[in-house]
């Protein structure tokens, strides 16, 4: 048996990692859905899901037994194939584009094969993920022309127009970072960021905050996030795309949706904001216990709560729930060869969870483009400017040379 | 076999597969998929050769950008299904012969090499990005630019023709 797992290491872990980061991310897709109905309701002065669950925790259960058990009528006159290629196609390429993030610094060996955090890492990561962006489009075309329905058409069309417009600033943007990196591989831009070792000042969004704000605008454009949701406008369209959709299938566009969201923020974080680095010099080391500060009070917080609500599953789950978090952070501290594990991950993943949040906020505080306003925006204002960008990048690293 | 030939092979029936639904598909939207798949599992060739940067941007190009103008431009249109005409005096006469002496030359080629073609390129040329980049903008400056040139007058030609039907 273990001589079966050497052999075969390479085929057997990387099918292990799939498999957990797939699980780790479909959860994570069903809690973004509460947060954001919660972020939003607070935005609103609503009180969001509170029924199922305490603070309505379970609230992504329910609606994902609501997913499979839904009937899901076909409508009259689709054209089968491409109807029912759609969304298995949309959810594929998002989950894919997943499997080129590298998600912390360490490498490890395991049954005597050497492997890293992350499923792959080949040395063009960022032309990888630009390729996969590139074909998601035909999923939102193919559903909306697929499904015989006027507004559903409209909403494809909309969105494969918005796509290619926005697609081209999307890619220029980061050539400000290319530049500066002179590595297409995730990795190797997140290092060439550490080597100052200053902590946040040497990250790339200082030389490229132009570049940043552009790769921001055009990315959530190409998620078909708010405000640039109009593929899905509900005033105009119903819901666009996938108006036919139902039960599962359209469950499939909105994890799709929910993980490109991750995908773009994981590239935020690499490309812009260090990735797994700490925003503290190297030097400053007690920095390293911060993980456990943050989950201490947390812990008391939600053991706190947990006692005084109102209901009596709340009382035995939320007690249970702070515990645990106490014990994580009591852990960390004990044991500091966890602790420094865990430090490239957890950066990672707090910066990400900012950029979901500013997605969530976005959509509580800003109005829908208008359609005309959309593409004027995108071809006469943000493209130039990310050329203008890569222009000025280019120049300064030409006079300055690269620090 | 060993596991580079096995994903050749795999690519290369679904290129060709690919390539004779492009043909026989009878409406246009699944034709123009057809022609996507060829271009994926090209580009899936392309990786087997080490040609990592152009494989990324063919399908960045290929799949991501032309193709989809394709897919606008037949959903825009609402195309319906193709019309079958009889094969024309041209296909039968002209054609089918063509492709058997095409055929017939590849086969003969490869019948000559003893089973094995040379590489198509000194591998140390395409494996990385930066030597490609590095041969595009010494030895071949001048080509390079004018693309870069065709490119820009083919822009200016469809910028005059949509202006000339206001």
């Amino acid at each position: 048996m273990n001589e079966f797992l050497t052999h075969y290491a390479f085929l057997i872990v990387p099918i292990i990692k799939i498999a957990i980061l797939v699980l780790l991310v479909l959860t994570v897709d069903a809690y973004l859905t509460w947060l954001e109905r919660k972020v939003i309701a607070h935005i609103q002065s609503r009180w969001g899901p509170y029924r199922v669950g305490p603070h309505g925790l379970l609230q992504p259960l329910a609606d994902g037994v609501k997913f499979i058990f839904k009937e899901d009528p076909m409508p009259a006159g689709v054209d089968k194939i491409a109807y029912f290629l759609a969304p298995f196609l949309t959810l594929m390429l998002a989950l894919t584009s997943l499997a080129v993030i590298p998600f912390g610094p360490q490498r490890f060996t395991i049954w005597g094969y050497e492997t890293h955090l992350g499923i792959a890492d080949v040395n063009i990561s960022l032309l990888v993920l630009f390729a996969i962006t590139a074909l998601a489009v035909y999923g939102v075309a193919l559903a909306g022309w697929a499904s015989n329905n006027k507004y559903s058409l409209l909403g494809g069309l909309r969105s494969s127009a918005q796509m290619i417009s926005y697609e081209l600033t999307l890619t220029l943007s980061v050539v400000g970072v290319l530049l500066l990196a002179g590595d297409f591989s995730l990795r190797s831009i997140v290092e060439q960021q550490a080597q100052s070792g200053k902590g946040l000042v040497s990250w790339n969004i200082f030389p490229q905050i132009i570049g940043f704000l552009c790769f921001f605008t055009a990315a959530i454009a190409e998620t078909n996030r708010v405000p640039f949701d109009l593929p899905e406008a509900e005033s105009e369209l119903v819901a666009g795309f996938h108006t036919e959709y139902a039960s599962m299938k359209f469950a499939m566009f909105f994890i799709a949706e929910y993980t490109s969201m991750i995908t773009v923020s994981c590239l935020c974080t690499i490309l812009f904001f260090g990735g797994w680095l700490s925003p503290f010099p190297v030097s400053w080391t007690f920095t390293q216990f911060l993980p456990s500060v943050l989950l201490i009070p947390f812990g008391l917080w939600v053991l706190y709560d947990g006692i005084r609500y109102e209901t009596i599953f709340g009382r035995l789950l939320l007690p249970g729930v702070g515990t645990a978090l106490l014990a994580l952070g009591g852990a960390l501290l004990a044991y500091p060869a966890i602790n420094g594990y865990i430090q490239g991950p957890f950066w990672f993943f707090a910066k990400v969870f900012v950029f979901l949040f500013v997605y969530i906020w976005m959509r509580g505080t800003l109005p829908r483009f208008r359609y005309d306003q959309l593409m004027s925006f995108g071809w006469k204002f943000l493209l130039p400017v990310s050329i203008a960008n890569v222009v000025l990048t280019a120049a300064a690293i030409l006079i300055w040379g690269k620090h | 076999m060993t596991a580079p030939l096995i994903i050749f092979f795999v690519l290369a029936a679904l290129a060709i597969f690919g390539a004779v639904s492009l043909i026989l598909q009878r409406h246009p939207i699944y034709s123009a998929l057809s022609l996507i798949v060829v271009m994926v599992a090209l580009a899936g060739l392309y990786l087997l050769m080490g040609a990592e940067f152009v494989a990324a941007v063919q399908i960045i190009v290929y799949g991501g950008a032309i193709m989809v103008l394709f897919v606008f431009v037949i959903m825009l249109l609402n195309a319906g299904l193709e019309e079958r005409t009889n094969f024309s005096g041209l296909a039968t006469y002209a054609g089918i012969p063509l492709a058997l002496a095409v055929s017939g030359f590849i086969a003969a080629a490869i019948a000559r090499s003893g089973g094995y073609l040379p590489a198509p390129a000194p591998s140390g040329a395409l494996t990385s990005t930066k030597t490609l980049s590095m041969l595009l903008f010494t030895e071949f400056v001048y080509p390079f630019e004018l693309t870069s040139f065709l490119i820009l007058v083919a822009i200016l030609g469809a910028i005059v023709l949509a202006q000339r039907e206001n």
